[in-house]
């Protein structure tokens, strides 16, 4: 019985780790993308991001996913564009979550871009730089610095969020342990499977907290 | 012919005039100070020279060349006052180092950007970054720091870092070096290695404005000194005379704030 448990949480935590990988994959760029979007000085392109993040900020994850899953359906005259099945439920959580995390983290990028103090930039522009040599060159690395802590903070949180995806029954570790108690795999009304599950997102979550440690750490050398 | 003409720059910030008809002329290989309380302007000017601000009157011309005109929105272009602005270093107040870089870096960066650009970079690439680091080391040295090239800022003094970004600056060949109180930020027993420095640059001939709040240095290692006060030169002229026999009333006020203490 253990090793049938085991077998099925390994399973769904492999759902929920492509669907952590998938989301930081597309987020942490788009977030670059909407944090430029906000601080852009073309006001209605500011105003139309900073409408969308304050949407998506100000609702819950869980809704924003049940509307990209369900509602495309109704209202495209093909019906659904999602696959069907698993395949499909992932596509649309990853879209979900990656839309919902670019908004969080261009937060804490604009954060970290306006927290590097305008001398720098100066700097570079004196020294005849283009604004893109002066973002990659001199601004970059010491807004990564800055955003570690605050990163950290939102990655660690994707790891358990992932688990909302069960909402559109995308079969994830929780959805995994949870079948034991419903039933399946000849099991029903079995509940440590289900609490079982908090050890894998402990682990990997200090997997994570021990990397972020080891990131600050390499970026201690400036200040 | 002079270097460096500037011509009835005028600068506001919304209703704040700033700078008002100033003009003002310097030949190559002399240095200019500027002197003045605070808030009269010397860093917007040396801001607009640098192409940080925009003047919203006035010319700046760079060896005959009109490098920029408030009434001919060409000279204004991006692109070019990017290229424009080589015509100048800048020395900040507060240093403004790289910091995730060491000396060396910070002085090679930008040359190694500009490199980029040269048509025979791909193919020279190696000699040419050679070059550079090698020319980088050498501005350290003049500079006193060649036991510091690998140190990163917050590993130097005040004194250090500033003459770090003074090698900076120098390494992209600037025709006219601006230094916005290049000591100010140092504790009393630093000022002495920046100053001589700089005192060993206008020795050797480097085009330079130097906005500085010490008069002794000011009247013997400039050869013009400029008093502004409120956006307005108040007196220019021959370092000696204007600091040791200032014309001016204004200038004498000013001026006796330093020798009491
Ligand atoms: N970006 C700005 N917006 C509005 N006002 C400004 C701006 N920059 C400077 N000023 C104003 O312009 C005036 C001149 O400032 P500036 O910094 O050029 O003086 P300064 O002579 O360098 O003074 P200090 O000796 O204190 O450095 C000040 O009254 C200042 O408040
Ligand atoms: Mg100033």
């Amino acid at each position: 019985m253990f090793l049938t448990v085991i077998g099925a949480l390994n399973e769904g935590f492999l759902q929920t780790l492509k669907l952590f990988a998938v989301t930081l994959i597309g987020a942490i760029p788009l977030g670059l993308v909407v944090s430029f979007g906000s601080m852009s000085s073309f006001l209605p392109l500011r105003w139309l991001t900073k409408t969308v993040v304050w949407i998506i900020r100000g609702t819950p994850l869980m809704l924003q996913l049940i509307i990209i899953f369900y509602i495309p359906g109704y209202v495209l005259p093909g019906g659904s564009p999602w696959p069907s099945g698993e395949g499909g439920r992932f596509l649309a959580s990853a879209v979900a979550f990656i839309i919902n995390y670019a908004c969080y983290f261009s937060e804490i990028y604009r954060g970290g871009i306006q927290g590097v103090p305008v001398g720098q930039q100066e700097a570079g522009q004196v020294l005849g730089m283009t604004k893109s040599q002066i973002f990659f060159h001199v601004t970059l690395l010491q807004m990564v610095k800055r955003i570690v802590p605050p990163m950290s903070n939102e990655i660690i949180t994707l790891v358990k969020d992932t688990s909302i995806a069960r909402i559109i029954s995308m079969q994830e570790i929780i959805w995994a342990g949870y079948a034991f108690l419903k039933g399946s795999h000849g099991y029903s009304g079995l509940l440590w499977p289900l609490f079982f599950t908090g050890v894998y997102y402990l682990v990997f979550n200090g997997a994570l907290t021990l990397l972020f440690g080891w990131v600050e750490k390499k970026l201690a050398y400036f200040r | 012919m002079a270097i460096l003409d500037v011509q009835n720059i005028e600068k506001h910030f919304g209703a704040t005039r700033v700078l008002e008809d100033i003009s003002f002329s310097l030949e190559q290989g002399q240095a200019l100070a500027i002197i003045g309380s605070s808030g009269s302007g010397k860093t917007t000017l040396l801001r607009c020279l640098n192409f940080l601000e925009t003047p919203n009157q006035g010319r700046i011309l760079v060896n005959g060349e009109t490098l920029f005109d408030a009434a001919d929105p060409a000279t204004q272009r991006e692109a070019e006052v990017r290229k424009k602005r080589l015509h100048f270093g800048l020395v900040f107040q507060s240093f403004n180092l790289f910091p995730q870089y060491t000396a060396l870096e910070n002085v090679t960066l930008a040359p190694r950007l500009l490199a980029q650009e040269r048509p025979d970079f791909k193919q020279n690439k190696k000699t040419i970054l050679e070059q550079i680091q090698a020319e980088g080391q050498e501005l350290l040295q003049k500079m006193g720091l060649s036991d510091r090239a690998g140190h990163f800022p917050c590993q130097l003094s005040g004194g250090q870092q500033q003459r770090v970004a003074i090698a900076r600056a120098l390494a992209l060949k600037p025709d006219i070096l601006c230094f916005d109180e290049p000591t100010s930020a140092l504790d009393p027993e630093l000022t002495g290695e920046v100053l001589k420095v700089i005192r060993a640059l206008a020795e050797q001939k480097t085009t330079m404005i130097i906005v500085t709040h010490e008069m002794a240095f000011a009247r013997d290692v400039a050869d013009q000194v400029i008093f502004m006060d409120g956006g307005v030169i108040v007196e220019q002229g021959p370092a000696r005379q204007v600091i040791e026999c200032p014309r001016e009333e204004r200038t004498r006020q000013f001026l006796s704030r330093y020798s009491e203490n």
